[in-house]
């Protein structure tokens, strides 16, 4: 898949940074004293074996959880505690490991919700559709459409969300989060139960977004050949440690990243 | 054959023999029907944005206008001297009031029990009810007062017209009634479709975490709809305090809303209006015409009634949403 063109955006300054995080639930550690960044332009992976804490780092990301010990630092701003409110306007978007999508609204709906944060008119304005708001609410349907051009969903605009195939489900997922013209995109799982075809043209929706729009993105992956194929940048997680950060290569050859996924002789 | 006769037959020789009286009883059902709506309504908004079945919105009502005749009587006593000027400064405190409401019912009920199963914020929302009912007594007595009609200008006195051979008389403050909730309706109907924060309600009420991450303030929304809901409290508490009287013997009025909400859908707008006026209509109908047969107080269960017929072939309401599920 790297067949596509390795990513021509120049990989550059550090995006976000996580220095020493640590969260805990009661008394299971889910993340413990993990550092690593993420720079801009660059698609870095998180990887590990299940319960290793990568989803947990995502929702510390996000802000929807609050670590309690270290620090978060995105575009240049230090915040231990961050509501997901706050990310969202500070250009964080997401897409979930299992689909969270608005299931009684139409595709087309969930794009515009997508860009909630983009529209300011007033909403007496809103209510009545005319002057300003009109045209406003015509140029966030003008850049929803090329969402939907980019993802070629033309033909489920209208159809409620909950009536797609799974597939489709997550591509308007990441086509709600692409609406909020994120500086960083968080994709949990984006291909976890797709077949090799809609794996494949996932992988391609995320090279372009990387390549086109020049989109920091983090995304978390179980199936190696396509983590190996897209990103940059590694970072493994196993019980909550880091244990590996790299290049593909680099980790694919780290000893301890091998002993955590094939196990290890005791 | 008498009975049966009595029942399927001569009510409806009786509507053909007088239809003014039929006009009449259909206009009274009619209006009764429409503040059933909008208490229903009160309802509908709170339970679309987040999936609650606010238990308190009829309490809410008697509250608001609770609230609007008791500051207008403060007023009145601390020196303002023109009833009217009292009766909107009143009626602009009273939205305050419901404002305020709104903003600590998130504060305190709401944010601690977010992500709570949705029972738990029903039973939240009964709590609410004991405690508007306290404070409502507290503040400004618990014994019936008159709503302010005539300081607030609604019109009075009724349209008498002569048709179909006889006089069906208009209350004009029923005429008023239903021209505000068309009105209300229609706003609130635009509202939830057309604008960014209606958007952003349907999302909050599909799924807080999608909506958290696009950017949605829970808070915010919540403090809006509560609100919304308060207002149309407060629209319906001044629509019927005029009809009868301010008193906690409203909140009973309000569970006629229950069988409004099953037959229109509970997630629906024009549900509600569709629902209330079928209800409202139905009543009256049955009252009139088949209530000496059965003998008085049919209207007590008769919505319950046409409300399980309806639900008999459309479980989800008449314009709820279909539940859609993939297996």
């Amino acid at each position: 898949m790297r067949a596509l063109g390795s990513p021509e955006v120049a990989v550059g300054d550090v995006l976000l940074s996580a220095e020493n995080v640590s969260l805990s639930f009661g008394g299971v550690k889910a993340v413990s004293d993990v550092s690593f960044d993420i720079r801009k332009g660059e698609i870095r992976a998180i990887i590990g074996p299940n319960g290793a804490g990568k989803t947990s780092m995502l929702n510390i990301i996000n802000g929807f959880y609050h670590p309690q010990q270290g620090r978060i630092t995105f575009k240049g701003e230090t915040r231990s505690k961050m509501r997901p409110h706050d990310a969202a306007h500070g250009g964080i978007a997401r897409t979930f490991q299992n689909v969270a999508l608005f299931r009684g609204m139409t595709a087309l709906d969930n794009l515009m919700a997508g860009r909630t944060l983009k529209m300011h008119k007033n909403f007496f304005w809103q209510l009545l559709r005319f002057g300003p708001a009109m045209a406003e609410e015509v140029e966030h349907r003008h850049r929803v459409e090329e969402i939907i051009d980019f993802l070629k969903i033309q033909n489920i605009r209208r159809t409620p969300v909950a009536q797609l195939p799974y597939g489709l489900q997550k591509r308007l997922e990441l086509g709600r989060a692409l609406a909020m013209e994120p500086d960083l995109l968080l994709l949990d799982e984006p291909m976890a139960g797709m077949n090799l075809e809609e794996k494949e043209d996932m992988s391609r929706f995320v090279l372009d977004v990387n390549n086109h729009f020049g989109t920091t993105i983090a995304l978390i992956e179980h199936d190696m050949g396509v983590v190996m194929d897209l990103s940059n940048r590694v970072v493994v997680l196993d019980h909550g440690i880091k244990i590996a950060d790299g290049t593909p290569d680099q980790v694919k050859s780290n000893q301890a990243v091998i002993d955590a996924y094939l196990g290890v002789a005791h | 054959m008498d009975m049966l006769y009595k029942i399927f037959l001569d009510p409806f020789v009786q509507m053909g023999s007088a239809p003014d009286l039929l006009v009449q009883t259909l206009w009274e059902g009619l209006v009764g029907g429409v503040l059933y709506a909008l208490i229903a309504l009160g309802f509908v908004l709170i339970f679309k944005a987040s999936g609650v079945f606010n238990f308190a919105q009829g309490i809410m009502v008697v509250f608001a206008a609770l609230t609007l005749v008791g500051l207008h009587a403060m007023l009145r006593h601390w020196g303002v001297s023109s009833g009217t000027i009292a009766a909107y400064l009143a009626l602009a405190l009273t939205v305050a009031v419901m404002f305020g409401l709104a903003f600590a019912i998130e504060r305190v009920v709401l944010r601690p029990l977010v992500n709570q199963p949705d029972i738990i914020l029903f039973m939240a929302t009964f709590g609410m009810t004991y405690f508007l009912i306290g404070l409502g007594e507290l503040v400004f007595g618990g014994e019936p007062k008159l709503m302010i009609t005539d300081d607030l200008h609604l019109p009075r006195g009724a349209i008498d017209v002569k048709m179909l051979g006889g006089f069906v008389s208009f209350q004009k403050v029923d005429i008023a009634a239903a021209v505000i909730a068309s009105i209300m309706v229609a706003v609130l109907a635009l509202f939830f479709q057309k604008t960014r924060i209606g958007r952003a309600l349907r999302a909050v009420a599909d799924s807080h975490k999608a909506a958290l991450s696009v950017g949605i303030s829970l808070e915010q929304i919540w403090v809006v709809v509560w609100f919304a809901a308060g207002i149309v409290a407060l629209v319906t508490g001044i629509m019927w305090g005029a009809r009868s009287n301010v008193s906690f013997a409203l909140e009973i009025v309000a569970l006629k809303a229950l069988p409004v909400l099953i037959l229109g859908g509970f997630t629906s707008i024009p549900g509600a209006i569709v629902g209330g006026v079928i209800i409202g209509v139905g009543e009256k109908l049955g009252e009139f015409y088949w209530g000496p047969l059965i003998g008085s107080g049919i209207e007590s269960w008769l919505a319950y009634v046409i409300a399980l017929l309806f639900l008999l072939f459309r479980p989800q309401g008449l314009f709820g949403e279909r539940i859609i599920e993939r297996i």
